[in-house]
């Protein structure tokens, strides 16, 4: 495990500087009219989006957004303890794709999604499925930080409390601070447990948000592009922190960093224009594409 | 290179231009400021010179001899049917010895206040030992003896064109000289209810009346307004249905409140058979009238709280309700304070929906209950403004002061408690 992501992070420095030399061919190059393409394409997903160990299956999910057709038919697995990364270009379909796990879209009043998704082997759609035990099981952690305006500790004890997870004081004390402690937050923030969280840095609040959702302890994490708003040194610590997360959690985290998706992933799924296009292991995916599509994506023709 | 010259020197053509523009809509912005401080300059300035001496009254110091003749005729002490304007008629013979005349007595006797009677009458009530003693005590003097001593009266004029004979004046110039004639703090116009005389006249009637209104009004329009509000923004299915009743909250807020009066009549009075004059029946009327407002001010608030805040919360496995409850409804908060306060000023200064209810009356008792008749403060202003003697005038001044010190008193606080609470996220 350790051997290949080496790999990857080598293989990272060279993708930037390929990108750099392709940047001008690029800009000549006439953009492809993909809408035409998306006709003649076929639909069938390429690669494998069955795996070893399946946690939460989708199956044929589609979701439409009133006369918006945003996710078409896609059937993807996600395996225990694996970090799964959902790539592709903006507006394809990846941020309705995870919220459908854990069934964030239900606010939203003209969202439908029809299909089945199964966490394992229940149907989290069906009428007994209470969204609320779901998203105990399912955390989710959004782009933008968003701590709640209350104290660090509170915003961290809110879901044990919500859920009567802690018997007592010291029990709840002791979830605090162990999920501080595995967000990499607790050396910062131990003497101002009271201050407000939204008085920390974007990347601080970011852990945090982290630290919130594992308190919880869910068993899959939705993450939707945690690191957008970070600097290079947030970002690997909250990478570090996926690694190891995943060995307790399965992990689904949406980028637009190919970079980061090498990095942290042992699957990708390539989404494009609400159709899963290319699902595989990550450095297959990355070396040797099998769909045209997903090779001009990571290639930077598209994006 | 060229290009970019050309651009500055368009830029730097145009410059005067928006300066100039830019210094116009300042002085207009400044001159339009200005013309409404003045308004308000002038209207606080003639309401104080106005208002600020009803804040004080003329008494007389009379020595009052609680005669055990009159007060206890035959040993037994009579407080409710002793002859006490006899007594303080006594004690206004004594001062001015000279005045033997009949018809001369009965002009110095307007000189006081029928008030003075019931004051003798309350000090012996509190005090019965004061029985058969004789005490200096100051009465209120008449409203016409106030209204000289004020300068609102001119001696001067011609006798037959003032309230106040030659002979009356001179005799209140005596008192003044001998130290018998003074201006007091005017604690009648705290303490007493509505009076046909002005100097007896006060406002605690109204006060409690609209204290009790306000009290009703807020017990029922904020937690009611503030509960719609929650359904509509967070629970409720946006279709026609709740289309149709924004429109019509937001078509209540403008409805006029004399409206909501008429509603009152018909509904709490002729339907409900709730008592006439009541503030129960203002407050309710006045939380038809409020609750428009405090639901467009809640609901506003409410959407102002970010989405991200409602997210987290959700997807950290927390009910629709515990989102509101926990996370949106403290944040809400100062604003719907803030609304439910601005709601409340306007219901306190509303006088056209009381006088459908009938608060419009004249009385003379205050309130001490939810139930019993009374007036409020702005139909108690419009019920002086109406009245001809000149010393009502001044109170009426001084009770639009009253009202506007508790109006800027309630809207501080709705600035205050924003300041406190707001909280940034
Ligand atoms: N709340 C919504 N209401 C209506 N349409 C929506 C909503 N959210 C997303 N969509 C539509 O669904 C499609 C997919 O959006 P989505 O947010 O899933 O894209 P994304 O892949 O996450 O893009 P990005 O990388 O920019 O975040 C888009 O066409 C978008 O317009
Ligand atoms: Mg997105």
């Amino acid at each position: 495990m350790v051997a290949t992501l080496k790999n990857y992070r080598q293989r990272d420095t060279e993708m930037a500087a390929n990108t750099e030399n392709t940047a001008e061919k690029r800009r000549k190059a006439a953009v492809p009219d993909y809408h035409e393409q998306e006709i003649e394409l076929g639909r069938e997903t390429v690669g494998h989006v069955r795996c070893e160990e399946p946690f939460m299956v989708a199956e044929n999910v589609n979701v439409h957004y009133g006369d918006n057709h945003a996710i078409r038919d896609v059937t993807l697995e996600i395996g225990k303890k694996e970090v799964v990364a959902l790539i592709g270009p903006s507006g394809c379909g990846k941020s309705t794709f995870l919220r459908c796990l854990n069934r964030m879209n239900d606010s939203i009043e003209s969202a439908r999604v029809t299909g089945s998704i199964t966490l394992d082997g229940a149907d989290i759609y069906s009428k007994e499925q209470d969204p609320v035990a779901l998203r105990a099981r399912v955390g989710m952690v959004f782009q933008k930080p968003n701590p709640f305006p209350k104290s660090i500790y509170d915003n961290v004890a809110y879901g044990p409390r919500i859920h009567g997870l802690a018997s007592d004081r010291a029990e709840l004390d002791t979830i605090v601070h162990s999920s501080l402690e595995r967000a990499g937050l607790l050396k910062e923030v131990k003497d101002r447990l009271d201050e407000p969280g939204t008085s920390l840095s974007g990347g601080q609040q970011q852990r945090l948000c982290i630290a919130r959702t594992i308190a919880v302890n869910p068993e899959v994490i939705l993450m939707d592009e945690p690191c957008s708003a970070l600097d290079p040194i947030a970002t690997a610590r909250i990478e570090d922190l996926m690694d190891e997360l995943c060995e307790d959690y399965a992990i689904v985290i949406v980028t637009h960093s190919m970079q980061q998706a090498a990095r942290v992933s042992r699957r990708v799924a390539y989404f494009h224009l609400g159709y899963l296009v290319e699902v595989d292991d990550t450095d297959k995916v990355f070396t040797n594409p099998q769909h045209k599509l997903t090779e001009d994506y990571i290639t930077g023709r598209i994006g | 290179m060229t290009e970019k010259v050309t651009t500055l020197q368009k830029v730097e053509a145009g410059l005067a231009r928006r300066h100039r523009k830019e210094l116009i809509f300042k002085t207009t912005g400044m001159i339009a400021t200005g013309i409404g401080v003045l308004f308000l300059a002038v209207f606080f300035y003639t309401l104080l010179i106005k208002g600020s001496s009803a804040f004080q009254q003329s008494y007389l110091l009379l020595d009052i001899e609680f005669s055990a003749d009159v007060i206890a005729p035959g040993g037994q002490l009579d407080l409710e049917y002793a002859d006490y304007d006899g007594i303080v008629r006594a004690a206004l013979r004594k001062e001015l010895p000279e005045v033997t005349d009949r018809s001369e007595r009965r002009q110095l006797y307007r000189l006081v206040s029928v008030g003075a009677a019931y004051q003798v009458q309350d000090a012996i009530a509190a005090q019965p030992e004061l029985l058969g003693e004789t005490r200096a005590i100051w009465v209120p003097a008449s409203a016409n003896v106030d209204m000289l001593v004020k300068g609102n009266i001119d001696a001067a004029i011609d006798e037959e064109l003032r309230t106040l004979s030659d002979q009356q004046i001179g005799w209140i110039e005596r008192l003044d000289e001998a130290g018998r004639l003074d201006l007091k703090f005017n604690a009648a116009l705290f303490s007493h209810g509505d009076s046909r005389e002005p100097e007896l006249a006060g406002i605690k009637g109204a006060m409690m009346g609209s204290f009790f209104m306000l009290i009703v009004t807020i017990a029922l329009s904020f937690p009611i307004g503030v509960a719609a509000a929650i359904y509509l923004e967070e629970f409720a299915p946006r279709n026609r249905w709740s289309d149709l009743v924004e429109v019509n909250i937001n078509n209540l807020a403008a409805v006029p409140s004399i409206v909501f009066g008429l509603l009152g009549l018909a509904v709490f009075i002729n339907w409900m058979g709730l008592p006439r004059s009541a503030p129960l029946v203002g407050g309710l009327v006045l939380t038809l009238l409020t609750l428009p407002v405090i639901i467009i001010a809640s609901r506003a608030s409410i959407k102002a709280v970010p989405p991200s805040i409602r997210e987290a919360a959700l997807g950290l496995g927390a009910s629709r309700m515990q989102v509101v409850f926990h996370h949106v409804l403290p944040l809400a908060m100062p604003g719907m304070l803030t609304g439910a306060i601005i709601g409340m000023s306007r219901a306190l200064g509303e006088s056209a929906p009381l006088l459908m209810i009938g608060m419009i009356a004249f009385i003379v008792d205050v309130p001490g209950s939810f139930a019993d008749p009374s007036t409020a403060l702005p139909v108690q202003i419009y019920l002086w403004a109406d009245s001809p003697e000149r010393a009502f005038a001044e109170r009426t001044s001084a009770a639009i002061i009253v009202l506007l010190a508790f109006l800027l008193l309630m809207n501080l606080t709705a600035v205050i408690i924003r300041r406190r609470m707001e909280r940034k996220w």
